[in-house]
């Protein structure tokens, strides 16, 4: 077998044993953050510290991710309409872009572009928050302070991402939706009529409920992961960046697989 | 009374403290001095549950710190004042806020109480009219005086000041040591100090004791330290690393 030289540990026992413990480590990682989910949950009675923060975070996290939301929106409905209109010309009738453009935006693009935006914004800012609360050691001494910083720091933010998430959403679907409509009349040639027409044509009240739980997710699953990785940063400046590169990308992975899971299970 | 009684500690594979034993006595300020990375503020840790040891325990009044649960912990941390050596102060609230969380989260003060005892706390570490100042306004020495205010204002027993004299000018340094004397003369509190500066160490302490190698090497009066013949802790406390280095290579052989 095939040794480095100055070891005497074959090379396929230590990458064995690399793959061991890297799996070791991803399955303490996993109940690291178990342990960290059930710290949140175990912390929700505790009204009187999380409940005042809830209304500010809402605001910072949802209402202040509004204009990256709706921004995405509008471009994305330019586009949906643009391409459903190349794809479908000359085959079925154009109204048919109404159809494509609101499924679309309903089931897949407002939800996912929308949650995929902020786990940058909102994933970034929670992580780095914590994360240099952590290094400066002020939730430290938060718990000096007789807190529980589940309640006073995770549980307000989780929720308020978790709640304003469907919000943001249904604005980014309403927003896509006319932006794609206003391209369909102006770029395209069609009639508001024919655009509604197709519009409604598949349209289902289950659609909306589809986006609003995928969304509730996303949201909860940015929270989560970033308070997190917020809460574990360790190593100055560089540990910060480093926890919120991960909560950010994680977040963005778990996006797309949770995406994935919900067309499995509720299509 | 805290007491740590052969307190094991490890992160990963690196053990940092190793059997420490230590009292520190009602009343008393004691120091515990030591190299950077010793362990010291690990130790701090281990008084208000921050860290819970391996083996061996830590007991405050009687209380065995790490068994207890997460509501008597908090109990006991209402009798512990604890200053961060950055001060840890929360940067987006006020001096004033900062100081009246503690107060707040207790429950037995109404907002005008609340009020007085914040402006009060701040007469006694001499920032008078700090309250509505934010953290990021106040220099280095202020801060370290707003985080000894925050952990004062709820009348600990105990206070646990980590590098409390760190990246301070001489001057400024003087003067948080008046104040660490102060807290003990006005308030009778029992104080334990980490420190490195030994200078500092001297002036206010009853005791001092040096951690080496995760456990107790020596500990004594300030002037038991001042005139020790031991080598490590004489290289330490003159700033002579070649004492050190010969002592530990005498030891090795």
């Amino acid at each position: 077998m095939e040794r480095s030289a100055g070891s005497s540990v074959p090379v396929g026992v230590r990458v064995i044993g690399r793959l061991g413990a890297a799996v070791i480590d991803a399955v303490a990682g996993l109940g690291r953050f178990g342990m960290f989910v059930v710290e949140t949950v175990r912390a929700l009675p505790d009204v009187r510290t999380w409940g005042p923060h809830v209304v500010a975070q809402m605001r910072r996290l949802g209402v202040d991710s509004l204009p990256i939301a709706l921004f995405l929106a509008v471009f994305t409905g330019i586009v949906l309409s643009l391409q459903a209109s190349y794809t479908i010309t000359g085959t079925i009738p154009l109204y048919f872009v109404g159809a494509l453009a609101g499924k679309s935006m309903i089931l897949e693009l407002g939800p996912v572009l929308t949650g995929l935006a902020l786990s940058g914004r909102v994933g970034a800012n929670i992580a780095s928050e914590l994360g240099t609360m952590r290094v400066s050691e002020q939730i430290d001494a938060l718990e000096t302070l007789a807190y529980n910083p589940h309640a006073y720091l995770v549980v307000p933010r989780v929720l308020a991402t978790t709640a304003m998430f469907p919000i943001l959403v249904i604005f980014a679907n309403l927003v896509g939706i006319a932006a794609a409509l206003v391209t369909a009349v102006h770029l395209l040639d069609m009639s508001v009529q024919e655009f509604l027409r197709g519009l409604r044509l598949f349209y289902v009240p289950f659609d909306v409920s589809y986006a609003l739980i995928k969304a509730t997710s996303f949201g909860l699953v940015i929270a989560l992961v970033s308070t997190y990785q917020g809460f574990t940063t360790a190593g100055g400046a560089e540990g910060v960046g480093r926890n919120t590169t991960r909560a950010v990308v994680v977040s963005g992975m778990l996006i797309l697989a949770l995406d994935a899971y919900w067309a499995v299970v509720l299509l | 009374m805290i007491e740590f009684v052969d307190v094991h500690k490890a992160f990963g594979p690196k053990q940092v403290l190793r059997g420490f034993s230590l009292t520190v006595e009602e009343g008393e300020t004691l120091s515990l001095v030591g190299f950077s990375g010793a362990g010291k503020s690990v130790a701090l840790k281990h008084v208000v549950g921050l860290l819970k040891p391996d083996r061996g325990t830590v007991r405050v009044d009687g209380q065995d710190v790490p068994s207890l649960g997460r509501k008597e912990l908090y109990e006991l941390r209402r009798r512990v004042g604890y200053v961060f050596q950055f001060a840890a102060l929360f940067d987006s609230l006020t001096v004033g806020e900062n100081i009246a969380m503690g107060l707040r989260r207790q429950g037995t003060m109404d907002e005008r109480q609340i009020r007085e005892r914040v402006a009060e706390a701040l007469a006694l570490v001499e920032l008078e009219g700090f309250e509505d100042r934010y953290p990021p306004e106040l220099s280095g020495g202020q801060r370290k005086r707003a985080g000894l205010a925050r952990a004062i204002a709820f009348r600990p027993k105990y206070l646990l000041y980590d590098e409390p004299t760190s990246g301070l000018d001489p001057v400024t340094t003087t003067v948080i040591d008046r104040l660490i004397l102060k807290m003990k003369r006005e308030l009778g509190v029992t104080s334990l100090v980490i420190t490195h500066d030994m200078h500092s160490a001297y002036r206010i302490s009853d005791r001092i004791a040096m951690l080496y190698e995760g456990r107790v090497l020596q500990i004594g009066t300030p002037e038991e330290i001042r005139a020790t013949t031991h080598p490590i802790v004489r290289g330490f406390v003159e700033g002579e690393p070649e004492l050190i280095e010969a002592a530990e290579q005498g030891e090795a052989a």
